[in-house]
């Protein structure tokens, strides 16, 4: 099916989210939309869905006119979207969520619900397309990838012919990527036309048939797949980028952060974080990788005192942490960003201001006994966004009026306004645009260069790597392995996400390149990117 | 639930989408909105109570039997119900200028602050307690066991001038103060709901009451349901003195000056106070609270334990000002309306003090309006009653008047499913 949007506007207030795009998507291809985060590329994709209702424009099918009040239209009219977090009910199985929403009931005064029909129609998907799916498996024993498969079934089965992947990778290993990329490659033969949302680079080259870009809710251009990823970059963003981080060698000290068999329970009791041990010396970073939800969220928490630790200990400069309250942790000299800014990091109805000292408010200069001084954290203030370069029109505007760079810089700002031994941080670039991370990295490795021991937990590869003195991955709460940054490759940290062991992984990643380690190679050998 | 802005990748742009907010989200703006929903509440509140208002008056029932004949008669007498309902709640709380005096000129608008002043301490409890995101509903039992302990303390001990009334009013704080603490305590180390905790307290302080009326304490003469009345040296001393006028029946008392200090002191607390910055975060955001080093579980206490101090201080201004002993009924409906003035006062110490007096003046200019004009009082309660709604319901206000909804705020984001498979068996987006 020909799908085919034109200048289609959304605006919220004043912001306008996507500014008369148009685009065109022939049938059978696989059409990338590329761009930054805010640019506009999940509103366009809302808009098409059915959940927002346009400002201005047309949406065009197979040359026909459409409009929709609902997602249920664009079910109804064959169009199918696979969001970024599934929308399943973990308890029931993969037949039952695939005929959610339309249960097929037996003919009859009685309608009585009819999943044999639905198990049938698994059934018959799954093997068209060669996705392994048993339609009897309960959601929630599946794998990650397996349950993208299932919203893809589900999205199949209501006859979809033009599939939108919201960000469909950020959950995946590389290796399960790879099995991903096949599956769109199979739907493509099979004639349905998909719309892949992405911002990362290297799987658009991978896979794309065409790819159109979006900055500031425009369409900047469009690339063939043949394009670097400097040029891809430079077109996301409007400007020259660096994609690597500009560093020198670690100079590694004396050991500043021990972990010694951590062990960190989950409410139900069984180790989200099993007996984790690894040392970090001033000056170095030391990267978690892992696929998201494999315990390093808790190995953080812990490591501030968030959640208890069930064994184990943990120490900065020799002395045990372990006992200490959160605002004893933070005063001994850990900086934490944390993973979910929105949530932990800033209060968003708070100011700038008041954001910048949301863990100093009550130590001098700021406090004097019980009183606070609003005119140092006013005049803190503005010191630290000017040399954050946060931009923002006063620093006594709500947080929430900043863009997730600029708010992620205030955290930043005040974790590294107090001396440190240790910077923590989680997903420090998550949701940034490419001119934020830069900054963002630029700044964690100074601060690696003044002698601090830093750790950083990371879902990105990308990041790992840039980033990285040591790597330790992480799979299913225990750390698979560590490994010089100097060794570590995208195909063997890839397998160990998946919980290979490091030499295993090593000589299996020797015998077969993903495809994404591919791009890698010739990335490398065009412009020395990465 | 549709599936906008949850993960790592999402774009930025459908957080400021519109989306139907959660419900934290919708009772942090009922309780801190802005103050024009306020205003305007309270307008039409009063139009809806004209309405009524007109409809019980007999002459506008009358004149509507031939309404379709001459509507101007019915138009004619339901205004002149309104307005002389209105006209008399005026002259019953702010200035009477058909009264004889000066002195009785104004007296109504002393008798309206005398009403405003427990009101006004109360609301700054719940407000305070609004603040840190907790529902203090238990403002009425913590006045009721501010107003034992003052009481006591004041009818009970022999003590100087002063210093007898500086302690029966610290024994009132105190008491509410730990009474208020209980829920606090409870919340922080157990998650206990507040709610649930100050409503049942309320009772259990209503009872105590009650029983402690029974008691040779409280009632030595066996005369019923009031304790002796409270020493001269324990009461608030009167603010208009009789030298200055004759046959001085003004019930204005110190109270007033308790409740001008507490709104301050609250301003200060809640701006300027380090323990405000922590009751401020909590109440925003106790993630972020928690992750900044602050204690939740100490700063959930010590807020219900000021709203409670505050409480206990809205009884002193009853047992130690305007009633001079204890009752059954001494808190009236203080501790609920209370609630009401936090809400119109947006949890603000300027708009809950605001808000006090204006529902002192309803309490007060009713008594009038109903002798002058026969209009019933409960429709002082139906426009308490019409604020409260349409506090509740912004966007209805908001409709009225046509006025533009406010600029989406972001949303905070609700943290990222953790895929199967890996030691967390938490699945998928719900």
């Amino acid at each position: 099916m020909k799908l085919e949007l034109r200048g289609i506007t959304k605006t919220f207030g004043s912001l306008v989210a996507n500014d008369r795009i148009d685009l065109v998507v022939e049938p059978g291809e696989i059409h990338a939309l590329l761009g930054e985060n805010g640019a506009g590329k999940s509103t366009l994709m809302n808009v098409l869905y059915g959940l927002y209702e346009p400002d201005g424009g047309q949406i065009l099918l197979d040359e026909q006119p459409v409009t929709f009040d609902g997602p249920g239209d664009a079910v109804a009219a064959g169009i199918g979207m696979v969001h970024q977090h599934f929308m399943l009910v973990p308890v029931f199985t993969v037949a039952e969520s695939v005929a959610l929403g339309h249960e097929p009931t037996s003919t009859g005064p009685a309608g009585l619900l009819d999943l044999q029909s639905a198990r049938r129609r698994v059934r018959e998907i799954s093997e068209r397309f060669g996705f392994d799916v048993d339609p009897d498996a309960v959601v929630e024993n599946l794998p990650v990838g397996v349950q993208q498969r299932v919203e893809i079934i589900k999205a199949l089965a209501r006859d979809a012919r033009v599939l939108i992947l919201d960000e469909p990778t950020a959950v995946l290993t590389p290796q399960e990527t790879d099995e991903l990329i096949a599956i769109m490659n199979e739907l493509k033969q099979a004639g349905t036309t998909i719309v892949f949302i992405t911002h990362k680079l290297r799987e658009v080259r991978a896979v794309a048939d065409r790819i159109t870009v979006i900055r500031r809710g425009q369409v900047v251009g469009e690339a063939s797949p043949e394009s670097t990823e400097a040029e891809l970059a430079s077109l996301m963003v409007g400007r020259q980028v660096s994609l690597a981080v500009d560093k020198r060698p670690a100079d590694p000290r004396e050991a500043v952060f021990v972990v010694e068999d951590l062990s960190v329970l989950s409410p139900a009791g069984t180790a989200v974080v099993d007996r984790v041990s690894f040392t970090v010396r001033g000056g170095e970073v030391l990267c978690v990788a892992g696929v998201q939800g494999n315990g390093q969220t808790e190995l953080a928490e812990a490591v501030l005192g968030l959640v208890p630790a069930a064994h184990g200990r943990i120490l900065l400069d020799g002395s045990e942490l372990s006992r200490l309250a959160v605002r004893d942790r933070l005063r001994a000299g850990i900086g934490f960003v944390p993973e979910d800014r929105s949530t932990d990091g800033v209060v968003s109805s708070f100011t700038v201001a008041e954001n910048l000292v949301l863990d100093l408010y009550d130590a001098a200069p700021f406090a004097r006994g019980p009183a606070m001084s609003p005119a140092r954290v006013h005049d803190n203030a503005q010191e630290r966004t000017a040399e954050f370069d946060v931009r923002l029109t006063d620093v006594q505007d709500p947080i929430s009026t900043l863009s997730g760079g600029n708010a992620q810089k205030v955290v930043l700002a005040r974790e590294l306004s107090r001396p440190l031994r240790l910077l923590l941080a989680s997903q420090p670039t998550r949701g940034l645009d490419v001119g934020s991370i830069e900054f963002v990295h630029r700044r964690i490795i100074e601060e690696r260069d003044k002698g601090t021991a830093v750790v950083i937990v990371s879902t990105e590869l990308d990041e790992v790597l840039a980033l990285a003195d040591r790597v330790a991955v992480m799979y299913r709460g225990t750390v698979v392995g560590i490994v010089d940054a100097a060794d570590a490759d995208r195909d063997v940290l890839g397998l160990m996400m998946a919980g290979v062991p490091l030499e295993e992984a090593r000589q299996e990643a020797s015998r077969h390149h993903s495809s994404l380690g591919e791009a890698d190679l010739t990335a490398g050998s065009e412009g020395g990117l990465t | 639930m549709s599936s906008q802005g949850t993960g790592p990748d999402t774009d930025q742009d459908t957080r400021s989408a519109p989306q139907p907010a959660r419900g934290g989200d919708v009772l942090r703006e009922i309780v801190t909105g802005n103050a024009v929903i306020s205003v305007l509440a309270v307008v039409v509140a009063m139009a809806v109570g004209g309405v009524l208002i007109a409809v019980a008056d007999s002459g506008v029932r009358g004149s509507s039997t031939y309404f379709f004949a001459r509507p101007g008669d019915t138009l004619v007498a339901a205004w002149r119900a309104v307005s002389g309902a209105y006209v008399a709640m005026f002259r019953g709380s702010v200035y009477d200028w058909q009264a004889a005096t000066f002195a009785a000129q104004v007296k109504p608008l002393t008798e309206s602050v005398v009403y405003a002043i427990p009101l006004i301490l109360a609301g700054l409890g719940v407000a305070i307690a609004f603040r840190a995101g907790l529902f203090n509903i238990g403002a009425q039992g913590q006045i009721i066991v501010g107003a034992i302990v003052a009481s006591y303390v004041g009818f009970a001990w022999d003590l100087p001038v002063v210093l007898h009334l500086l302690l029966a009013v610290l024994g009132g704080l105190l008491a509410g103060a730990l009474y208020g603490a209980i829920p606090g305590i409870l919340k922080g180390r157990t998650g206990a709901h507040e709610v649930i905790v100050t409503i049942m307290l309320n009772y259990i302080a209503l009872y105590f009451i009650s029983w402690i009326l029974k008691q040779q304490a409280f009632n030595p003469g066996r005369t019923g349901q009031r304790s002796p009345a409270v020493e001269g040296s324990a009461t608030y001393p009167l603010l208009v003195p009789d030298l200055l006028v004759p046959g001085n029946s003004f019930r204005l008392h110190a109270g007033l000056l308790v409740a001008i200090l507490a709104t301050v002191f609250t301003w200060w607390l809640l701006e300027r106070s380090t323990l405000g910055f922590e009751i401020r975060a909590v109440g925003a955001n106790q993630h972020a609270a928690r992750t900044a080093g602050m204690s939740v579980a100490r700063t959930l206490a010590l807020t219900m334990a000021i709203a409670g101090g505050m409480a206990g201080l809205a009884a002193t201004a009853q047992v130690l000002g305007t009633e001079r002993s204890l009752t059954a009924g001494v808190a009236a409906s203080i501790g609920f309306d209370a609630i009401t003035v936090a809400l119109l006062g947006r949890s603000r110490p300027l708009g809950t003090f605001l808000a006090g007096l204006l529902f002192g003046a309803l309490k007060a200019g009713g008594f009038l309006m109903q002798s002058v004009t026969a209009t019933p009082i409960d429709i002082v309660l139906v426009v308490q009653s019409v604020i409260v709604l349409l506090i509740a319901a912004p966007p209805l206000v908001r409709s009225i008047f046509r006025l533009p909804a406010p600029p989406a705020r972001r949303r905070r984001r609700p943290r990222a499913a953790r895929p199967a498979g890996g030691p967390s068996q938490e699945v998928t987006a719900p």
